[in-house]
């Protein structure tokens, strides 16, 4: 392998010379139109409608929220009923941490991660793909239900025995347990690859100490999703399905089985929920202070640690939901001392931004407005995070509105205004054009206030009595004043959103061009052309640093070797990224899609009798032999159709 | 700052009903309480701190570019001595609250010393059914949604349920504890002040989580006998034929499915426990106050006020009604 220093070249200029056309014909979908579309194995492609989707999902939990937040208005209000308000705020809450939350960070870093990286895709494209398509039939499945009226009405953490056949006839529990194991498919399917992805295919010269922050973040999450997310599936699939299915007794006190295991498996997944959602986020932020002070962010091997620890003590903070269960005092006081721990790694690296900020030359767009507004607003959520680890306080504040207020701003801080933070910096990279600036500032104020006014007032009302998950309240506890402000907020946070969406559909049409590194960022996806070809990077750069476009001088040292005349992209290894192996990329294919297909079969007719699974096993079977099938050539002859035409 | 602001004036107003963290009327209460403050200022004092900084080094930063100026030479060292010292006072500060929390959880778990008085509550869908246990079975009783207690004797209440998982909260006595079928756990208080304190179900239970409320009447120990040798009695038998067709229509119709009155043959435990259901405070666990025209309303649609409620709508003839009504009333 050589390494020849070269000018970054970008595709698609005047001048094509032959090694680009090669890549342009290997690399250019075969097919177009819908057909093109259900075979898609890009991971750009697949991550675009990925993002997307879960934003469709974002936004309809949204207006369930907002639909709660109208009926909490005034006290005694008639606008929905018990049962529509349950199903409302389950729905609200599946949909955001199952179909948003994590599906839209693990979708990003599915975009970003071979481009940070420097790769031509992702480990396992047609994986992803397939992820893809269980995500999305999971997520209609659910809001069709909920449309129906059939959507879940026990909660998003759906304890037995209210979600038992006993207590819960009819189908929508089934409908929650089966979207859980749709959406736990695609997140493990996702988790894997990035991790491949990230220890096998970095730049040459990526060693660990140089790998981008945000890089790091997905690949601790990754790790923590495959970890965590059994526990739930088994949990929602195996016995609660299987208890409400055919009459096994997994949580059925009376016959040997116990509701508090329910709590605790659900728990061991519910908790690194959060850091699943929440350590991309950082890495947002990381990315953000970093392109936008222009300075490497501070303590890197520190920032990373940090990510670990994090990753580490979110396993063991689970219990602290279960305070009001029997749990020995010894107990709960050790997963106290973890809860407090965990407000150490976090302190850690927002201390580490400030010092960044400080040392750097700082310029205010609206993707730093948000990091800014994510410490702001997060640091109240961890302040409270940290006192509701005590479990006398807990005991008080537990399962009433302080805790909704706690985990919308740990949530909405740690999440969202990173994403929104995010989408100001990469959608110039994802479309080629700039979101506005104007309209970027008026979104990130509209939210900020919405925010604190809609989620500020709920600390009081829980602490004045106020239990979580009513559908009213009388007049007389006093509560109407407050509830009243959080709709108001709410509607400021809708506001904000609209204002969002116009910023993208107008910037999308007609926004500046960005050209392929608007920014200055120091890190690889702005070495290549925005929105990036099919293959990425021309040829695969070489890292010579932790800011490889900042150190590398007008010139971006490249790899070359690989063949253009097929689908290739470079394997290098583990721990310092020398090139290893040259490996082939497959081809677009409908099999993936088929194979979801045959899992949505099975899992949806599951609902209604146990014969789906029979069923569902003989399609994908038909799936996955298609998927395997030896294509009948031998690898080395698998030349792009084009030279196999002109042979020919 | 300003929120802080915000929070102390609005937490400072009081409310007609008592059901608030804040106005603790007992020592459980109390402490939680005393530890919320302190960790309030203290939380406020970081949140100042850590947001002063952030602001103060946007604005030096920017300062500093205007002025072109370069960065001090040994700022890599002043910025790990400031993250050190950050770390350093978080560490500290999260170390102080573990110890207060846990020497708070010391105090409040164990079983309280005295002689405590122990009261059963049983959850269901969607009301509360308290027992008052004795060593004679005369002694005995059963209530509904509503707790007494003396003031100043350490209350220990045993917690179950007979379908799905509930939370007992009265937030000015004591923090919350579940009641799990097929688990009996304990949560022990005591009331300092006299009074009513209101308490509502804090575990989501189904369609009526948010209509599944108690009172706890706190009284002084004289008072409180007097109500449990009261409680203690069985229903007086109907005296005229009013109140005789009221148990009549009570006896022969659906109601008698489901509750009980002690002293008749009503003996279902589905439904709360009706013996003593004048003496009362609230309808439909907290719901109603509970008046006449409230209890006719109840029982001809209890659907219309709490939907959802496993208790069917009653279709009765309006004289029946009436019977009915007063016969109901007089179970002082």
């Amino acid at each position: 392998m050589t390494h020849a220093r070269e000018v970054v070249a970008l595709p698609a200029t005047d001048h094509e010379d032959d090694e680009l056309a090669a890549l342009r014909r290997s690399w250019r979908p075969r097919h177009r139109g819908l057909w093109g579309w259900l075979t898609a194995v890009d991971h750009k492609s697949i991550a675009t409608r990925y993002v997307a989707t879960a934003f469709l999902w974002f936004l309809l939990g949204g207006l369930n929220a907002a639909l709660m937040r109208l009926q909490l208005a005034r006290p005694e209000n008639g606008l929905v009923g018990p049962d529509r308000y349950n199903q409302l705020f389950t729905v609200h809450g599946t949909a955001m941490m199952f179909l948003f939350a994590v599906p839209v960070m693990t979708a990003v870093g599915l975009y970003l991660v071979p481009l940070m990286i420097g790769t031509r895709d992702v480990a396992f494209p047609r994986l992803n793909a397939f992820g893809y398509w269980v995500f999305l039939i999971g997520g209609v499945f659910l809001f069709v239900s909920f449309y129906l009226n059939t959507g879940p009405d026990t909660g998003w953490f759906a304890y037995v025995p209210l979600s038992g056949p006993e207590y819960a006839p009819g189908k929508r529990v089934d409908v929650w347990a089966q979207l859980v194991t749709f959406t736990e498919i695609a997140g493990l399917v996702a988790a894997v690859e990035i991790i491949v992805t990230v220890f096998k295919q970095r730049a040459p010269g990526m060693s660990l100490n140089r790998i981008p922050l945000y890089v790091w973040a997905i690949l601790v999450v990754s790790f923590m999703i495959v970890f965590a997310m059994p526990a739930v599936a088994m949990a929602s699939t195996m016995m609660l399905a299987m208890d409400r299915l055919v009459a096994t007794h997994f949580f059925n006190q009376a016959e040997g089985g116990d509701p508090l295991l329910w709590q605790h498996l659900f728990w061991f997944f519910g908790h690194p929920e959060v850091y699943i959602m929440f350590i991309p986020g950082l890495g947002f932020v990381s990315s953000i202070v970093e392109t936008f002070t222009g300075r490497r962010v501070f303590g890197y091997p520190v920032m990373v640690l940090s990510l670990f620890i994090t990753g580490f003590v979110g396993f063991g903070l689970w219990v602290h939901h279960m305070f009001a269960t029997p749990i020995p005092q010894l107990g709960r006081s050790f997963f106290t001392a973890a809860s407090v721990l965990i407000a150490i790694p976090t302190g850690t690296q927002i201390f580490c931004w400030i010092a960044t900020i400080w040392a750097g030359r700082p310029r205010f767009t609206t993707a730093m407005l948000f990091a800014i507004g994510f410490i702001v607003v997060f640091v109240i959520g961890g302040v409270t995070g940290v006192m509701i680890a005590s479990v006398p306080f807990d005991l008080q504040v537990h399962d009433t509105f302080f805790i909704v207020a706690h985990f919308h701003y740990v949530i909405l801080g740690g999440v969202v205004f990173p994403l929104f933070g995010a989408f100001y910096l990469w959608f110039p990279k994802v479309t080629g054009r700039m979101l506005d600036e104007t309209l970027g500032k008026w979104h990130f104020w509209l939210f900020f206030v919405g925010v604190n006014v809609t989620f500020f007032p709920m600390h009081i009302l829980g602490l004045n009595g106020m239990p979580r998950r009513v559908y009213t309240y009388l007049p007389e506890m006093g509560w109407g004043d407050l509830n009243l402000l959080a709709t108001v907020g709410a509607g400021v946070i809708a506001a904000s959103v609209a204002v969002f969406l116009v910023n993208v559909v107008r910037s999308a049409w007609r926004g500046a061009l960005a050209g392929p590194d608007p920014w200055g960022g120091p890190t690889l996806e702005w070495a290549t052309a925005s929105p990036p070809p099919p293959w990425n990077f021309r040829h695969i750069p070489v890292v010579e640093s932790g800011s490889p476009l900042w150190s590398a001088e007008a010139e971006l040292p490249v790899a070359t070797g690989l063949r253009t005349d097929r689908r290739e992209f470079l394997v290098t290894t583990v721990l310092d990224a020398v090139p290893d192996n040259r490996h082939e990329h497959p081809t677009e294919t409908i099999w993936p899609f088929v194979m979801a297909l045959a899992i949505g079969v099975t899992f949806i007719g599951a609902v209604f009798t146990p014969w789906a699974y029979v069923v569902g096993f003989a399609f994908a079977t038909v799936a996955f032999a298609g998927w395997a099938w030896p294509r009948g050539t031998k690898p080395e002859e698998r030349v792009h159709p084009g030279l196999a035409r002109e042979a020919r | 700052m300003l929120a802080a602001a915000t929070l102390l004036a609005l937490v400072a107003c009081g409310h007609a009903v008592e059901q608030s963290a804040l106005h603790p009327a007992g020592p459980q209460a109390r402490k939680v309480s005393d530890l919320w403050w302190f960790a309030l200022i203290v939380s406020t004092v970081v949140y100042v701190v850590t947001i002063g900084a952030l602001l103060w080094a946007a604005w030096r930063a920017r300062r500093r570019e205007h002025a072109g100026a370069p960065l001090p030479p040994d700022s890599e060292r002043r910025m790990t001595r400031a993250v050190a010292a950050g770390v350093g006072a978080t560490v500290a500060l999260l170390l102080v609250f573990f110890v207060y929390d846990l020497s708070v959880g010391r105090t409040l778990s164990p079983p309280p010393g005295g002689d405590p008085l122990t009261i059963n509550v049983i959850g269901h869908q969607w009301w509360w059914e308290v027992q008052y246990p004795d060593t004679t079975p005369h002694g005995r009783f059963t209530t509904a949604n509503e707790i007494h207690v003396p003031v100043g004797r350490p209350v220990v209440l045993l917690l179950t349920s007979t379908d799905v998982i509930h939370s007992i909260w009265v937030p000015n006595l004591a923090g919350k504890k579940d009641l799990i079928p097929g688990y009996t756990q304990s949560v022990w208080f005591q009331a300092d002040t006299a009074g009513v304190y209101r308490g509502q179900c804090a575990e989501f239970c189904g369609h009526q989580h948010a209509k599944m409320a108690l009172v706890v009447v706190a009284e002084p120990p004289a008072e409180f006998q007097r109500w449990l040798a009261q409680s203690r009695q069985p229903a007086l038998p109907p005296t005229d034929s009013v109140t005789r067709r009221g148990q009549e229509v009570f006896l022969t119709g659906p109601c008698v499915m489901c509750h009980a009155i002690d002293g008749t043959p009503a003996g279902s435990n589905v439904g709360p426990n009706l013996t003593h259901l004048a003496s009362r405070r609230t309808l439909g666990a907290g719901t109603l106050p509970n008046t006449r025209g409230h209890l006719a309303g109840w029982i001809v649609d209890p659907q219309r006020v709490k939907p959802g409620v496993w208790m069917p709508p009653n279709q009765l003839a309006p004289r029946d009604l009436e019977a009915l009504l007063t016969y109901l009333q007089s179970l002082k």
